[in-house]
C-alpha cells in the first residue's frame, strides 16, 4: 500500500475525546512521513480583544468562559494578576482556600481525562460508555471519584463549573468549617481511589516512547505548585513569573486558530502534569511520592504515555492535600481582601490541570482593563504534539491507517489537550502520497 | 443488543467553551442511566465511535462565528428529529458576542499577528437566528439538572418542565433575603431567566445575568433601581452585556445607556 508512490490520504474529520474542536493532518510521502500539522479549527472567540474596556473584577468570570473543563485555573489567573496589579497579596486561610478549590478541578479534571478520555484508548474502547459495558465497577468508581472533585468546588465556588463565588481579593463568601469537614470521609474514600487508579493505570499498555523534552512547570519553595511559584524547566530556566513573555513568545501558524508558544531561542516545551512532576516529585507528599514508586515511576517520566499514571498520582496528591486543608481550616474574618485598583500590570501565572496558564493584564486608576494576554496550556503545547508525532510515526508507517490514525489520536491525547482553551475535538488527516 | 430501537442522541459543538456538554459527563449518578435509556450516536468530547444519523434528539452548544459553521448547522437540523439548544452560546450568541457591539477586524487584530488567516464573522449569533430550534435551555453554564429535564421530556415526548420566570422567584422559594433591598447589592435576578437556583445571592452575591434575560424582563426598570444604587452609565452597559449580551432585551438596554 504504502511502498507505491501515490499519495495516501486518510482523514478523521473531528479528534474526538478531547475538549474543543481540532484535527491532525499527517502526510506520507513514499513510505516516508513527510509532514505533520496539528491543526486547531475551533473559532476564534477573541477574549483578549473584548476584555478591553471590562473592568478588572469582571474578569474571573469572564476569563472563566474559555473553558468550562478548568474555570478555576482562569478565575485563579485573573485574579493573582489582578491583585498583583494592585499591590495587594490573598494569604492565610483564604490562600488556603483558593488552593482547596484548586484541588476540586485537578480531581475532576485529571479524573475525566483518565477514565473518560484516555483510559478507553489503552483498553481499545471507543468511549467510556463503550468501556462500561465490560468494565462497569471501574467507570461507576470512576464518576464517583469525579464527584468527589466536583463536590469540593461546588461547596467552594457554588457550581461546578463557572463557579460563582471567586472574586477578586477572595471569595463572596466563606464556607463553615463544618461544611468542609463534611466532605473530609467522601475525600478519604476518593483518595483510596486515587491510589486504584494510579494501580490500575500502572498496568495499561505503554509503548516505548521517551523524548528529551524540556518541562515548565512553576516551582513553590515549599509545595507542589499551583497558585505560586517560580517558573522553572529542567533546562536551566528559572524565572519570575512576570519575566514570561521575555523568555517565550507565541507565533501564528496559518492552519491553526490557536497560537503556538515557543522557548525563544529553543522551541518546543511541555507544560501540564508530567512537566509539573518531573520539576516538582520532591514536593508531592509523602504517600504521593509512594504511590509513585510503588507503581513503578520513578522521580523522572519521560514517556508522555505515561501521563495517565501522573494525572493518577496528582490526584491522589489533591485529594491528600485537600484533606490537610480541611483539617487545618479556621474561619477566616473577612471572606475578601479589599483590593483597591491603581494604573498597573499585573500578572498571573497559575497550574491549570493541563499545565501553565499565563494572564497579564494593563489596567488605569478606574480598575479599567486596557489590555490583556492570555496564554493558555494547550496553546504552549501544541509545538510539542507536533513533535512528538514526528518521532511517534516512522516505526509506526507499516500499520494498518486505521490503527495507525488511533495511536496517533492517543498520542495528542497525551496532553489532555483543551482546544477551547488554546483558540481559546480533534479532526485527524492521513496523506499517504 | 436492544430489541427496542433505542432513541438516538447527538451532541453537536459550535463556537463555545465546551462547559454544557460537559455538564452531561458531570451527571455522575445519572450519566451510565442516561447511556442505557438513549443511544449515544454522536458526541465527540465523549466518543471517537459515530452512529450514523438521523438523530431523534440533538442537544446543540455554541454559537455561529464563521461561515462554515453558518453552513454546518444546517446540516445538524436536517439530521436532526429535534433540536434543542444548550447554554447562552447556542440561545444568544454567548460571550464573545460582544464582538457585534465593535469593529471585527479590530478585535481580530488585537489576538492574532496576521488576522487574515482567520474565517470568521463579524457577529456571533445563536443557533435559532440560523435555524428552526424546537428548545432552548438557558444557562452559562446550564443546569445539569435542567438538562436532565430536558432530555428525559424530549424522550417522552413531552413539553419539558422549564419555567422561564426570574431568578427572584427561585431566591424567594429558598428563603433568602434580598440582597438588593436589605443590603443595596445591585442583583440581576429581577431580569434574569429562573434555572440557576438563586446561587448568587445564596453566596451573598448580586446575580450577574448568566441565564439570560427571563420572559417579559423590565430592564429599564432594573437598570433605574441600579442607578440609584450608584452604579453608572458605563458600569450598566457592562453589566447587560456578558454572556448573553446579544440576547434582544438586554442588548437594546444596554445600548440606552451606552454614552454616545
Amino acid at each position: 500500500m504504502s511502498k507505491s508512490s501515490k499519495t495516501r490520504t486518510l482523514t478523521v474529520d473531528v479528534l474526538a475525546r478531547v475538549e474543543g474542536e481540532g484535527s491532525l493532518q499527517i502526510r506520507i510521502r513514499n513510505g516516508q512521513l513527510a509532514g505533520v500539522q496539528f491543526k486547531i479549527f475551533e473559532p476564534p472567540r477573541l477574549f483578549e480583544a473584548f476584555l478591553r474596556g471590562r473592568k478588572f473584577t469582571e474578569a474571573p468570570d469572564l476569563t472563566a468562559r474559555i473553558c468550562g473543563i478548568c474555570p478555576i485555573a482562569y478565575q485563579m489567573s485573573a485574579a493573582h494578576a489582578m491583585e498583583q496589579a494592585c499591590g495587594v497579596t490573598v494569604d492565610g486561610p483564604l490562600r488556603a482556600l483558593r488552593r482547596l478549590i484548586y484541588c476540586g478541578e485537578w480531581i475532576e479534571s485529571h479524573v475525566l481525562h483518565v477514565f473518560l478520555l484516555h483510559a478507553p484508548d489503552f483498553l481499545g474502547y471507543e468511549s467510556a460508555l463503550h468501556m462500561a459495558r465490560d468494565h462497569g465497577p471501574l467507570v461507576q468508581r470512576a464518576l464517583a471519584l469525579k464527584q468527589v472533585g466536583n463536590a469540593l468546588v461546588t461547596v467552594l465556588g457554588g457550581r461546578e463549573i463557572h463557579p460563582i463565588n471567586v472574586r477578586v481579593g477572595g471569595f463572596y463568601k466563606l464556607p463553615h468549617p463544618d461544611q468542609l469537614r463534611a466532605l473530609a470521609d467522601r475525600l478519604k474514600w476518593a483518595r483510596d481511589q486515587a491510589i486504584e487508579a494510579v494501580r490500575f493505570t500502572a498496568g495499561l499498555p505503554f509503548p516505548d516512547f521517551e523524548q528529551d523534552y524540556e518541562f515548565v512547570a512553576l516551582r513553590h519553595p515549599t509545595e507542589y505548585p499551583m497558585n505560586e511559584g517560580r517558573l522553572v524547566s529542567n533546562k536551566g530556566l528559572d524565572i519570575s513569573i512576570d519575566q514570561f513573555e521575555d523568555h517565550f513568545v507565541e507565533e501564528q501558524v496559518p492552519y491553526s486558530t490557536a497560537l503556538h508558544a515557543v522557548r525563544k531561542a529553543r522551541g518546543s516545551y511541555m507544560v501540564g502534569p508530567l512537566a509539573r512532576y518531573n520539576l516538582n516529585f520532591d514536593r508531592l507528599s509523602p504517600l504521593a511520592q509512594q504511590v509513585a514508586r510503588e507503581a513503578g515511576l520513578g522521580p523522572v517520566c519521560r514517556n508522555p504515555f505515561r501521563s495517565i499514571m501522573v494525572r493518577a498520582v496528582e490526584t491522589v496528591y489533591a485529594c491528600d492535600e485537600a484533606l490537610r486543608l480541611i483539617e487545618t481550616y479556621e474561619l477566616p474574618d473577612r471572606p475578601f481582601v479589599e483590593v483597591t485598583p491603581r494604573a498597573a500590570v499585573g500578572y498571573g501565572c497559575t497550574e491549570a490541570p493541563r499545565g501553565i496558564l499565563y494572564h497579564r493584564y494593563r489596567i488605569d486608576e478606574h480598575g479599567v482593563i486596557l489590555d490583556a494576554r492570555l496564554v493558555p496550556p494547550t496553546a504552549q503545547n501544541q509545538k510539542t504534539i507536533e513533535a512528538d508525532l514526528w518521532q511517534f510515526i516512522p516505526p509506526r508507517l507499516d500499520l494498518p491507517d486505521d490503527k495507525l490514525i488511533w495511536q496517533c489520536e492517543q498520542a495528542i491525547r497525551n496532553y489532555d489537550p483543551c482546544i477551547s482553551c488554546a483558540t481559546h475535538a480533534v479532526r485527524i488527516e492521513l496523506i499517504r502520497e | 443488543m436492544p430489541k427496542v430501537a433505542q432513541p438516538k442522541l447527538a451532541v453537536w459543538k459550535f463556537a463555545s467553551c465546551d462547559g454544557c456538554q460537559l455538564s452531561l459527563l458531570d451527571c455522575e449518578e445519572e450519566l451510565l442511566a442516561v447511556a442505557d435509556r438513549v443511544q449515544i450516536a454522536y458526541f465527540p468530547e465523549a466518543s471517537r465511535a459515530v452512529v450514523k444519523g438521523p438523530y431523534d434528539l440533538s442537544l446543540v452548544e455554541g454559537s455561529i462565528t464563521t461561515p462554515h459553521d453558518a453552513e454546518r448547522i444546517h446540516q445538524v437540523r436536517r439530521v436532526s428529529k429535534r433540536l434543542v439548544t444548550i447554554g447562552a452560546c447556542a440561545t444568544a450568541g454567548g460571550i464573545q458576542a460582544l464582538r457585534n457591539f465593535a469593529q471585527l477586524k479590530d478585535f481580530a487584530a488585537l489576538v492574532y499577528p496576521s488576522p487574515a488567516y482567520l474565517a470568521t464573522l463579524n457577529k456571533s449569533t445563536p443557533i435559532a437566528d440560523h435555524v428552526f430550534v424546537d428548545f432552548e435551555l438557558r444557562g452559562c453554564p446550564i443546569s445539569k439538572h435542567q438538562l436532565l429535564e430536558v432530555i428525559t421530556a424530549f424522550l417522552h415526548g413531552r413539553k419539558p418542565n422549564v419555567p422561564p420566570d426570574s431568578v427572584c422567584t427561585e431566591c424567594k422559594r429558598a428563603g433568602l433575603v434580598c440582597v438588593m433591598v436589605a443590603r443595596g447589592v445591585p442583583c440581576f435576578g429581577p431580569v434574569t431567566h429562573a434555572g440557576c437556583g438563586a446561587l448568587c445571592p445564596a453566596y451573598d452575591r448580586g446575580c450577574y445575568g448568566c441565564f439570560g434575560p427571563k420572559e417579559t424582563p423590565n430592564t429599564s426598570a432594573l437598570a433605574r433601581a441600579w442607578a440609584e444604587l450608584g452604579v453608572s452609565g458605563p458600569d450598566l452597559v457592562r453589566a447587560f452585556r456578558t454572556f448573553n449580551a446579544y440576547a434582544e432585551p438586554f442588548r437594546r438596554e444596554s445600548i440606552a445607556h451606552e454614552q454616545v
